[in-house]
């Protein structure tokens, strides 16, 4: 019953916040509609004993990202940008995103309920069990993904310059060819 | 012995919902994430639905890894965010130098020249 109640409270936070970075007018309200999704997602985590994500979750994405999404939205200064587009640029995209998404959800829902598993057994060490959650995880990612983890810290190590080389300001254009 | 095809799926007998209501979950969060990143024309927005379809696909997987009793799902879980993240920091970053010095507005539609 309580599993209940944390799923369809999950649920609900998840997916009105969805919604709401869908449909509120405003960037910075949209961003905030973003962080209720990712704690909603986080609950729901937390509901299937993903607590180590659970965790990641609310740093990494509700913490540092979101306040990424801030600062750009008031970097550029993008406050009431959409209202004002003018002339619809595509008039048949509305209804075709109408239709898409119906079909998508539809599809994804369909595929929900079947499942294409072979019956394999698991090689990565069993979500259950002894333990806890975040030492299964470290056993998993310190031994047999330890090379996918530390080719992660090389992503990283790129992003970083790619971001600084991208957010520089590019030197001022001048006449003089270089001797 | 391989269980029948189908047999590793069912949930164990429990109280709590089971792995499918999850899945739906998933499912329906995926589709507002995909519907607004059509709808949205503020590129900023747009990035954000991108963001909930990721987070759809990690419930997704958090599940799976629930259903089939195997950790690597959130394993996989975990080197999709550090993705995430670095996806977040380049797009953001093109964003940035795309619309800094043009006062053209953020709209999708307003970045339609490649130079100039």
């Amino acid at each position: 019953m309580v599993d209940w109640i944390v799923f369809v409270a999950g649920t609900m936070i998840a997916l009105s916040g969805a919604i709401g970075v869908v449909t509120l007018r405003n960037p910075v309200h949209a961003a905030l509609s973003l962080v209720m999704t990712l704690f909603g997602v986080a609950v729901l985590f937390v509901a299937q004993a993903a607590h180590f994500l659970a965790v990641v979750q609310v740093i990494v994405y509700a913490g540092a990202v979101v306040v990424l999404f801030l600062f750009v939205i008031m970097l550029l200064g993008v406050d009431r940008d959409e209202a004002n587009i003018g002339v619809e640029p595509l008039r048949a995209q509305k209804p075709a995103a109408a239709v898409i998404g119906a079909a998508a959800v539809g599809l994804l829902l369909a595929l929900s309920r079947v499942n294409f598993t072979t019956g394999a057994s698991s090689t990565a060490g069993a979500a259950d069990g002894p333990g806890t959650n975040v030492e299964k995880i470290a056993d998993s990612v310190f031994t047999r993904y330890v090379y996918a983890f530390e080719i992660t810290s090389v992503l990283l190590v790129i992003a970083v310059v790619g971001a600084v080389l991208l957010a520089r300001k590019p030197k001022p254009l001048t006449d003089e060819v270089p001797a | 012995m391989i269980p029948a095809q189908g047999a590793v799926l069912v949930d164990k007998a429990g109280s709590g919902p089971g792995g499918q209501w999850f899945l739906a979950v998933a499912a329906v969060l995926f589709t507002i994430g995909m519907v607004g990143l059509l709808l949205r024309r503020n590129v900023i927005v747009m990035f954000m639905c991108v963001e909930l379809m990721l987070n759809a696909v990690n419930l997704t997987f958090v599940t799976f890894a629930k259903m089939l009793n195997d950790i690597g799902g959130q394993v996989v879980v975990f080197f999709i965010m550090v993705v995430a993240a670095a996806e977040v920091v380049i797009g953001l970053g093109i964003i940035v130098s795309i619309f800094r010095r043009r006062k053209i507005g953020t709209t999708a539609d307003s970045a339609v020249l490649l130079k100039g």
